[in-house]
C-alpha cells in the first residue's frame, strides 16, 4: 500500500504493509539511521521521534498511524530552537557514553522542554522514565536538561 | 598485601606476548583496501581511502598518518563503546605529537599485528586495559613521530635539531622565525630513521593529558550521524533476522518455507543446523517472515534443564575442595580458634549484558574475499570467525570496526559473527543480520552463576585471624583463553578474592570449576572483581557488625599497610559525611577494593520504606587510579559503572526453565531508569607516581557490596544473594 509520510518537513511516499512500524521505514527504507532499534516493544525509548511535537515510540507506531502527521527525527532536531539547545547541553555536560540511546534521550528531553520550559526534577523523572541508558548517564542527563532549560530567556 | 597481580582478563602481565609497539608499528596498517567507500563522519573517518588518494603519507608507525595536505589521522586500536577511549588515546598521541585534538581525525584500526595490545596479547578492548596498555607505548609513538618531523625540518633548514620545537602541528625555528607545517614535512620526515630512544615529557609539561577536552565521538551522537555497526548501509544490502534454537545444543527440524516466503518483502530463508534467518528488503519483512516460517526445534540434551538443577549441582560441587589459589598459614585450625566466626554462602546469578545495540553483523562474502562491518572488541577473532565459516583466507577479509552501542564484555565474543558469516556465505549480496532484543537476551553468553562458601574468624583484638573462601562456578578463561588457565585454576574466578586489600594471616582461597551445560558463559563488566568483591566486602562488613566495630574504621584497621587504601577511605568518609546521623530507614554502606590497578572506596546511602521500597539516595566514590589522562572520562566511567552495577544488584538474574532463558526483553530483564538513579559524586585523589590504573569497570565492582552493606545498615538484613529488590518484597525502587 502507498502511504505519504511527512518526515523532517519532507514528504515521502512509501509502498509498504499497513502494519509496518515507522522505525523500520526510517532506518531501512529512508536511510535515517539516527533513530535506533533497542527493544521493539516500547520499553527502552531508543526509537523515540516526535509526531506533531509529541514523543512517540516509532517501533510500535505503524505507518498507517504516522501517515498525515508531522514527524521529526533526531536528524532534524537541531533545526528546532529547543532541540539545538538540548544538543548543546548534552555536549556541555558530556552526557554521552556509547550514545546508542542518546537520540531517543535527546528527543524525549526536547519534547519535555517544548512543553515545560523549566521542568522540576519530578517532571524530568516523568518525562524521561521511558528511556533506558545502559551506560548509566542519568546523572548527567538530569543536569543537561536543567542546563538547557536555564538557557531559555 | 597487594604486590604483582595475577594476569587475568582484568589484570595484567602473566600472559603477555609482549612486543615492542614501535618496532611492530613501522609497517603500518595500510595493507587493506576497501571494496566500498562507507560514508564516514566529519571527524571519525570510516576508511583511509581519502588519505590514500592524496599521495605521499608520513606513517612513522601504525597509529599516525600525516598527508602533504596536513591531514593528521590517528588510528584507534581500541574500540569505542562509550568508555571515551577514542578521546583518551588521542590525548596520549596528541600530547607527544604536539597536535591539538581539533586538528586530528580518528579512524578505527583494521586487523593487523601492529595493533596488538601487548598486554592482552591480541587486538582487544577489554579488562579496563586500554589506557594502561597505551600509557607508555602510544606516547612513545607520538614522540617518535614528532622527533622525525623536527629532524626533517632541522635538516631542511640546516640547523641543529635542538634549536627546533614543535607545537600544534608545526615545527618552529625560533631564532629565524621559520615555520613548517607537518604536512610540508611529510616527504622529508619519511626519510628519517625511527628514533631508537624516545624521551617522554614529564607530567608538569603536559598540555593535553590531565585536561578535559570535549570528547571526540559525542557530537555525532547528538544528531544521528554516528554510525554504529547496526547503522551500516551498503548498496544492494538486504536485512535479516536470525533466530537460533532456544535451547543450547538443540537443532532446527523444520519450518514453513512457503508461509515465510509469502510475507511481503521477504527475499530468502536460510538455515543452519541450529538456526534460521529470514532475509528481507527491510527488518520488518524479516521479523514477520520469521514469525510466519514458524521454525520447529529438537531441543536436544538440555531440554529439561532449569536453573535450579544448575545451582543444585553447583552446590554439591562446592562441598569438595577445589584448586588452591592461595594458601597461607593454617586456615582450618585458625578458624577453630577464632574468637568470632562467621560461615556464609553467597550466590550471584547468571547475567545478560543487554547492551542497547543488539547483536548485529553486516557481511559481503564473495568467492575471493569478504567485508565485515561490525562493532567488535576483538577484530582479529572476528576475522578468524569469518575465515573459519567461509574457508576464505584471513588476509582476504576486511573487518571494518564500528562504534559499539555498549560492550560490557559482550563483544569480546565473536561467535555471533561466525554465525552471521555462515548465513551470509549462502547469498551473493551484502546482508545485515540482526538479533532482535529477545534473541540478544535469550542467546546471550552469560556472566557465570557463582556459588561462594566463605568462613572467616576474628581474634580478640578484632583482627581477621582466618579466612576461607571457596568459589564454585564456570571458568570463562577455559573457553575464551585456555592458555590462561593455571593448572585448573581460572585466575578470573578468584580475582578480588585471592588478593584483597586486607591483612589476612591464615588464608585459603579455592576454585571449584563447575560448567553449566545449558548456557555459555562470558566476561561481564567488572569480571572477577564484580563477583568476588561483593562476597569479600559483604563478609568484611558482616565481621565489623558482628564484632561491634564501625565498618569503615574496621577496613582502615585491616588495610593499614596500604596508604592508598587509607587515602580513598578517608576521602570518601569526609565527602559522604560518614559520621553524620541519617534518618530512620536510611543506611550507609561502604566498599573498598583494588582492581584494574585502581583503588576505590565507595559509600552508598540507601533508604528502605516500610513497604520495602528501596531508594538510592546518593553515592560517593573516591578514586585513585594513579596518573589520570582524562579526568572527566574517569568520573563518567565511575558514575556509569555504578549505575550498571546497581542495576544488576537490584534487579537482574537470568533463569532457565526447560533449557530456555525465561527473560526476554526489558519488561522482565529490568534496567534502572532515570528516576531511580542516585546522585553520584566521584572524588578523584590521584597518585601521579603510581602505576596507571584502569577505570571502565571500577564503579561496577563497587556497586553491589556498597548497596548490600547500606541495606544492612538500613534494615539489619544481610543480603547474600543477588538480586536484592525482590528480597524486600517489592521490585519497586
Amino acid at each position: 500500500m502507498d502511504f505519504e509520510l511527512k518526515i523532517n518537513g519532507v514528504t515521502h511516499s512509501v509502498d509498504v504493509q499497513p502494519d509496518m512500524p515507522l522505525l523500520w521505514i526510517l532506518r531501512d527504507i529512508l536511510g535515517l539511521t539516527g533513530t535506533k532499534y533497542g527493544c521493539g516493544v516500547a520499553q527502552c525509548g531508543a526509537c523515540t521521534v516526535h509526531m506533531d511535537g509529541n514523543p512517540v515510540r516509532s517501533c510500535l507506531l505503524t505507518v498507517t498511524d504516522a501517515a498525515g502527521h508531522d514527524i521529526t527525527t533526531i536528524e532534524a532536531i537541531e533545526h528546532t530552537e529547543i532541540g539545538s539547545k538540548v544538543q548543546q547541553a548534552w555536549l556541555d555536560e558530556e552526557v554521552i557514553q556509547c550514545g546508542y540511546c542518546q537520540s531517543g534521550q535527546i528527543m524525549a528531553a526536547t519534547a519535555l522542554l517544548q512543553k515545560i520550559a523549566h521542568p522540576t526534577d519530578e517532571e524530568i523523572d516523568n518525562a524521561m522514565a521511558g528511556n533506558i541508558c545502559r551506560c548509566g548517564t542519568y546523572v548527567r542527563i538530569r543536569k543537561a536538561i536543567h542546563r538547557a532549560s536555564s538557557h531559555d530567556n | 598485601m597487594i604486590t604483582k597481580k595475577p594476569k587475568t582478563r582484568a589484570g595484567s602481565g602473566l600472559l603477555a606476548r609482549r612486543r615492542t609497539v614501535l618496532a611492530a608499528a613501522v609497517t603500518g596498517g595500510s595493507g587493506y583496501l576497501l571494496s566500498l567507500f562507507v560514508p564516514g563522519l566529519p571527524l571519525i573517518k570510516a576508511t583511509n581511502a581519502q588519505d590514500i588518494a592524496t599521495g605521499t603519507i608520513f606513517k612513522p608507525n601504525a597509529f599516525i598518518r600525516i598527508t602533504t595536505q596536513n591531514s593528521i589521522t590517528l588510528i584507534m586500536r581500541h574500540a569505542e563503546m562509550g568508555q571515551g577511549i577514542y578521546t583518551g588515546i588521542s590525548m596520549l598521541l596528541a600530547e607527544e605529537l604536539e597536535v591539538g585534538l581539533d586538528q586530528i581525525s580518528i579512524e578505527a584500526a583494521p586487523v593487523d599485528p601492529a595493533y596488538i595490545d601487548a598486554v592482552a596479547g591480541e587486538e582487544e578492548t577489554g579488562g579496563s586495559s586500554s589506557t594502561r596498555d597505551s600509557w607508555i607505548p602510544l606516547r612513545e609513538a607520538g614522540a617518535s613521530a614528532r622527533m622525525m618531523l623536527i629532524a626533517a625540518a632541522a635538516q631542511k633548514w640546516g640547523v641543529p635539531v635542538s634549536e627546533c620545537a614543535a607545537k600544534r602541528g608545526q615545527v618552529f625555528h625560533e631564532a629565524t622565525g621559520r615555520v613548517l607545517t607537518y604536512g610540508a614535512l611529510v616527504e622529508d620526515a619519511g626519510r628519517q630513521s625511527v628514533p631508537t630512544k624516545v624521551t617522554l615529557k614529564s607530567a608538569e609539561n603536559f598540555t593535553v593529558i590531565g585536561t578535559n577536552p570535549r570528547r571526540l565521538d559525542t557530537k555525532a551522537k547528538t544528531n544521528g550521524s554516528a554510525q554504529f555497526g547496526i547503522d551500516v548501509q551498503i548498496p544492494g544490502m538486504k536485512i535479516g533476522r536470525i533466530m537460533a534454537c532456544p535451547v543450547k545444543g538443540g537443532r532446527l527440524t523444520g519450518y514453513d518455507r512457503a508461509a515465510g516466503m509469502a510475507v511481503s518483502g521477504v527475499v530468502e530463508i536460510l538455515t543452519l543446523h541450529d538456526a534460521i534467518a529470514v532475509i528481507g528488503d527491510h527488518m520488518w519483512a524479516a521479523i514477520k517472515g520469521l514469525e510466519a516460517s514458524a521454525p520447529q526445534w529438537d531441543f536436544g540434551p538440555n531440554a529439561k534443564t532449569s536453573t535450579v538443577d544448575i545451582i543444585a549441582r553447583m552446590k554439591r560441587a562446592s562441598e569438595k575442595p577445589g584448586v588452591t589459589a592461595v594458601s597461607t598459614g593454617n586456615t582450618e585450625q585458625s578458624l577453630k580458634n577464632s574468637h568470632i566466626r562467621i560461615d556464609s554462602t553467597y550466590e550471584l546469578p547468571f547475567l545478560a549484558h543487554a547492551a542497547l545495540e543488539p547483536i548485529n553483523t553486516t557481511l559481503h562474502i564473495r568467492p575471493d574475499g569478504a567485508d565485515v562491518w561490525v562493532g567488535t572488541q576483538v577484530p582479529g577473532r572476528a576475522r578468524q570467525e569469518v575465515a573459519d565459516a567461509t574457508g576464505l583466507k584471513p588476509e582476504s577479509i576486511a573487518v571494518h570496526n564500528h562504534l559499539i552501542g555498549g560492550g560490557f564484555g559482550r563483544r569480546l565474543d565473536s561467535n555471533s559473527i561466525g554465525q552471521a558469516a555462515r548465513f551470509a556465505k549462502q547469498v551473493a549480496y551484502p546482508v545485515k543480520l540482526i538479533w532482535t532484543r529477545e534473541e540478544d537476551i535469550t542467546q546471550d553468553q552469560f556472566r557465570p552463576y557463582y556459588y561462594d562458601k566463605i568462613s572467616a574468624g576474628l581474634d580478640k583484638e578484632g583482627l581477621i585471624s582466618a579466612w576461607h573462601h571457596r568459589t564454585t562456578g564456570s571458568a570463562v578463561t577455559a573457553r575464551w583463553y585456555p592458555e590462561g588457565m593455571q593448572k585448573g585454576l581460572d585466575p578470573d574466578a578468584v580475582e578480588g578474592a585471592a588478593v584483597t586489600p586486607y591483612a589476612i594471616p591464615n588464608q585459603l582461597v579455592e576454585f571449584v570449576r563447575d560448567e553449566p551445560d545449558a548456557v555459555t558463559t562470558l566476561w561481564w563488566r567488572g569480571v572477577g572483581p564484580t563477583h568476588n568483591v561483593f562476597v569479600v566486602e559483604s563478609m568484611i562488613d558482616d565481621l565489623a557488625h558482628q564484632s561491634g566495630q564501625d565498618p569503615l574504621a574496621f577496613r582502615k584497621k585491616l588495610a593499614k599497610q596500604q596508604p592508598r587504601a587509607l587515602k580513598v577511605l578517608d576521602e570518601v568518609a569526609k565527602q559522604a559525611e560518614w559520621s553524620r546521623k541519617r534518618p530512620e530507614g536510611h543506611g550507609l554502606g561502604v566498599a573498598l577494593h583494588y582492581s584494574f590497578q585502581t583503588w576505590a572506596a565507595t559509600v552508598l546511602e540507601a533508604a528502605v520504606s516500610k513497604n520495602g521500597e528501596i531508594t538510592l539516595v546518593r553515592v560517593d566514590s573516591a578514586i585513585d587510579c594513579g596518573p589520570i589522562v582524562f579526568p572527566d572520562g574517569v568520573v563518567a566511567q565511575v558514575q556509569g559503572g555504578l549505575i550498571f552495577g546497581l542495576t544488576m544488584a537490584l534487579y537482574n538474574e537470568i533463569t532457565l526453565k526447560n533449557g530456555q532463558v525465561e527473560q526476554t526483553n526489558f519488561h522482565n530483564y529490568r534496567m534502572m531508569r532515570l528516576p531511580e538513579a542516585p546522585d553520584i559524586r566521584v572524588h578523584l585523589v590521584p597518585d601521579p607516581e603510581a602505576e596507571i590504573g584502569g577505570i571502565g569497570e571500577v564503579g561496577t565492582v563497587a556497586a553491589a557490596p556498597a548497596l548490600a552493606n547500606a541495606l544492612f545498615a538500613a534494615k539489619g538484613k544481610r543480603l547474600k544473594r543477588i538480586p536484592f529488590a525482590k528480597q524486600f518484597g517489592t521490585e519497586k525502587v
